[in-house]
């Protein structure tokens, strides 16, 4: 059983949690994700640790309310117990002194990007970070971004704040103007990280995503997560999730989310139903 | 019962009542009833109490078998249980999956002229009698040894090691992934062959040995063995893992939607209880019309799990010939009778795209048997132009798994075969590593249940002596 310690509404639809889980703490490394399952009936969802505190035995993370599972979710409040919580998963992020780097977070992805942007700033890269949304209030962690960066670039798609833009537009400015640019990476949904990989192939830098597909174990055991990089299956669960993008089958990431959208919807609206939320 | 008095010893053996196929083949209940405890004592007393009886070497985790069945004819139902729990901490679980048909019962002395003593299912009714009566015995606590083991993964192997040193007085902790102990008696064999509630009562009864159980903790992440043997002071380590990466079949469009490996497919259902969705959260998809590949236990599981789903057909799609089909008899035969469609001397050769990234169909070729290959088995060879499409939606393929390097990739100084498995020695579990032993489907591959407690039962033998001496000579 693992306790929330505090919980932070950062917008209408995005939750911020610390918790407590020491052993885990103690391990975890940028780019690290973990599994809960919030009750016995409940399903099996990964989230990235958006930042962690070893003194404390804490974990953060951030997430979206997009169904049942993450919903549910966003009703617990400080004091209550997750069931279950695995992890640290994934391989870690690879951290070394490239230079100068870009670090995207769209939308949610804001708060995966950041431990990674953070450690890589520690490793001495100048690090320029883009955070983009659809709009204002989806925008979340701009000091503390700003904090790990020596430029910060804000977007919206609809103006609300920041540059009335898609992250790939400044983007596509940087690695114009900028040829010391050595690495970008993207996290944030598929179609960004699909347009992200786009944008720099045509400046030919290496590109770093964050895939999230559809997990069960987590642990290399079941291929729900498979996805194709360079021709070749892969799991995100343990090859991953961080992977060359220019080499993932993003269209095929994309149609495998899908997968499940009958029944999804079909959860959330019983859910729904039986909390009489809107 | 009149009528019955004269044949004392019935020729052939008691059948357990089952399900009515057809009935069975939409809900998840168990198939076979069991014995009554008439029933039971019938059975029993077929069992001639051999003076050196042969089917004990069937038997890797050497069952007391004339010795428990001779307490059944007594109709000593709970002193029989005892027996067999002295050698085996699951019997409610081996009565159930043990292929009997190559241990125990094929080589019992009546299988010579007719049908072998129903050992597995004798098994299975002591075990439920004592669940029922409540009156589940454990064992006075030995004297603590302060050694502690540290055991991983929690299947079948690593469950009977722990039961094994916790009876002699070890401190054991057994550490497990998934949010359930039992390894595949959980995750992978359906209710229906296996109630879940009787793989939780044998847990219950390992925890009440003393075994500390800690779930949600994946080894090689969470910590490293090293760190568990030199930080967290345990003296020794079972690493009892499993094969549990999937196979997939390398052809085109095998990741399309719809398709699953078997694991997947079975832990949504049975761990995840996909089959009761939207009860529970976990979504599966329903197949109208599924395809399953392979021939083995794993494969029978999928196909039957896909019916019970609601699938109006299901194909088992096999390259060689019935006779060669590694699974159980006893399930290949439940299958036929509810409905499941086997295509034998078949093969897949691509999955075909709805255009939307769904499966819609598979196009497979005809095989026929030619040479025999290494393990013996004549080698199946496709027939040039046999080509044929069958409609489906969703697709299974189960054709085993293979050695997960999660683990054993966080230990460099542990010798692994070239297939990924660790190589340990047979008869004590010792590998290259000192204080690390091995054993069940991570050393051998995929095999089955009472082999993988077999294993655990060694290294539980070779773990004491271990502790007592701190030796250690691996040679391999
Ligand atoms: C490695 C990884 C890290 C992630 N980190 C974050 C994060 O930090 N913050 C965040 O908000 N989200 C994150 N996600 C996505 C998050 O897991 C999904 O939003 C969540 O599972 C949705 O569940 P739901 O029941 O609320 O929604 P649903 O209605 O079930 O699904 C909404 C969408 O989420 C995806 N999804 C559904 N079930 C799963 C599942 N079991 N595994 C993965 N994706 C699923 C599907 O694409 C689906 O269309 C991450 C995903 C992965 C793979
Ligand atoms: C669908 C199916 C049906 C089968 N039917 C039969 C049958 O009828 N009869 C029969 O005899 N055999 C059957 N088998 C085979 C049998 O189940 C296996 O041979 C047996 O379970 C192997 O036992 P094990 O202890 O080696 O590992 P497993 O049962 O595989 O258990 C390994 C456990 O270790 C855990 N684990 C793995 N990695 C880690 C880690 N890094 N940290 C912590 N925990 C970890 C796993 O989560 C799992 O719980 C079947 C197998 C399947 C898949
Ligand atoms: S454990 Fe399995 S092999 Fe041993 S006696 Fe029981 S059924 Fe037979
Ligand atoms: S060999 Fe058969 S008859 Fe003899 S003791 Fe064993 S089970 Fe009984
Ligand atoms: S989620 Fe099961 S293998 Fe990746």
């Amino acid at each position: 059983m693992f306790k929330i310690l505090k919980k932070k509404e950062l917008s209408d639809v995005v939750t911020l949690f610390e918790i407590d889980a020491k052993d885990i703490a103690r391990k975890v490394q940028p780019g690290n994700f973990f599994v809960l399952k919030i009750h016995e009936q409940g399903e099996r969802i990964p989230l990235t640790i958006a930042d962690f505190d070893r003194e404390k035995g804490t974990l953060t993370t951030v997430f979206q309310k997009v169904g049942k599972t993450t919903y549910h979710l966003g009703t617990l409040n400080e004091g209550v117990f997750i069931m279950d919580i695995i992890g640290p998963l994934g391989i870690p992020s690879h951290i070394e002194n490239y230079g100068k780097v870009v670090c995207i977070g769209g939308g949610v992805g804001i708060a995966p990007v950041y431990p990674i942007a953070r450690a890589l700033k520690e490793a001495g890269n100048i690090i320029i970070s883009i955070i983009g949304a659809r709009t204002k209030n989806l925008i979340f962690w701009k000091e503390k971004m700003r904090n790990v960066s020596d430029e910060l670039i804000v977007t919206t798609d609809d103006g609300s704040y920041g540059r009335k833009a898609v992250v790939t537009i400044p983007l596509d400015e940087l690695l114009r103007e900028d040829k010391d640019i050595k690495l970008v990476i993207a996290i944030g949904p598929a179609i960004m990280m699909k347009f992200v990989c786009r944008t720099t192939a045509k400046y030919n830098v290496k590109t770093i995503v964050s895939l999230n597909s559809i997990m069960v174990d987590a642990t290399g055991m079941c291929g729900a997560c498979r996805v194709e990089v360079g021709g070749e299956t892969k799991f995100a669960c343990v090859d991953g999730p961080e992977f060359d993008g220019h080499k993932v089958d993003f269209d095929q990431l994309m149609k495998r989310q899908q997968m499940y959208l009958d029944e999804e919807k079909i959860a959330l609206e019983r859910y729904r139903e039986k909390y009489g939320i809107k | 019962m009149e009528g019955k008095k004269e044949e004392k010893k019935p020729k052939n053996r008691v059948k357990m009542r089952e399900q009515d196929p057809l009935t069975r083949a939409r809900n998840f209940n168990e198939v076979p009833y069991g014995y009554t405890p008439f029933d039971a004592v019938e059975e029993a007393s077929r069992c001639l109490s051999c003076k050196r009886p042969t089917c004990r070497e069937g038997c890797p985790v050497e069952v007391d078998i004339p010795g428990f069945i001779s307490l059944i004819k007594e109709r000593k139902f709970l002193e029989a249980c005892y027996k067999v729990k002295g050698k085996n901490a699951l019997p409610a679980v081996c009565g159930r999956v043990c292929p009997q048909e190559i241990q125990c019962e094929s080589l019992c002395i009546l299988g010579k002229k007719g049908e072998p003593v129903a050992i597995g299912n004798l098994e299975r009714f002591v075990a439920d009698y004592e669940a029922e009566k409540g009156e589940i015995k454990v064992p006075e606590k030995p004297k603590p040894t302060g050694r502690k083991v540290v055991i991983i993964g929690s299947g079948p192997g690593g469950l009977t090691c722990a039961a094994d040193l916790a009876k002699s007085g070890h401190q054991v902790t057994l550490f497990e992934a998934l949010q359930k102990p039992g390894g595949v008696l959980i995750y992978g064999i359906p209710e229906f062959r296996l109630p879940k509630v009787i793989v939780e009562r044998e847990v219950e009864y390992i925890k009440k040995l003393g075994v500390e159980l800690i779930l949600d903790a994946v080894i090689g992440k969470l910590y490293t063995v090293d760190e568990l043997l030199n930080d967290k002071g345990y003296d020794a380590c079972f690493i009892a893992t499993g094969a549990g990466l999937p196979i997939f079949m390398g052809i085109l469009g095998e990741n399309l939607n719809g398709i699953y490996s078997a694991n997947e497919f079975l832990t949504r259902a049975n761990l995840m209880k996909a089959y009761l969705f939207p009860e529970y959260d976990t979504p599966i998809k329903r197949g109208k019309k599924v395809a399953v590949f392979g021939g083995g236990n794993v494969a029978m599981d999928s196909a039957r799990v896909a019916l019970r789903l609601g699938a109006e057909r299901v194909y088992l799609i096999y390259r060689r010939s019935e006779a060669e089909m590694p699974a159980r008899k006893a399930e290949v035969h439940h299958a036929y009778e509810e409905g499941i469609e086997f295509l034998l001397l078949t093969n897949p050769t691509r999955f075909i795209d709805d255009g939307k990234g769904n499966v819609c169909g598979v196009e497979c070729i005809k095989m026929e048997l030619g040479e025999p290959d290494e393990s013996g088995r004549r080698r199946p060879v496709p027939i040039k132009g046999s080509e044929f499409q069958i409609e489906i939606d969703i697709a299974i393929p189960a054709l085993g798994t293979r050695a997960n390097p999660l683990l054993t990739k966080t230990m460099p100084d542990l010798k692994l075969n070239k297939r990924g498995y660790i190589v340990a020695e047979e008869e004590t579990g010792m590998t290259s590593k000192l204080g690390v032993f091995a054993g069940g489907d991570i050393v051998t591959g995929a095999a089955t249940v009472i082999l993988a407690m077999g294993a655990g039962k060694k290294a539980a033998r070779a773990i004491n002596e271990y502790l007592k001496w701190k030796y250690w000579d691996f040679k391999s």
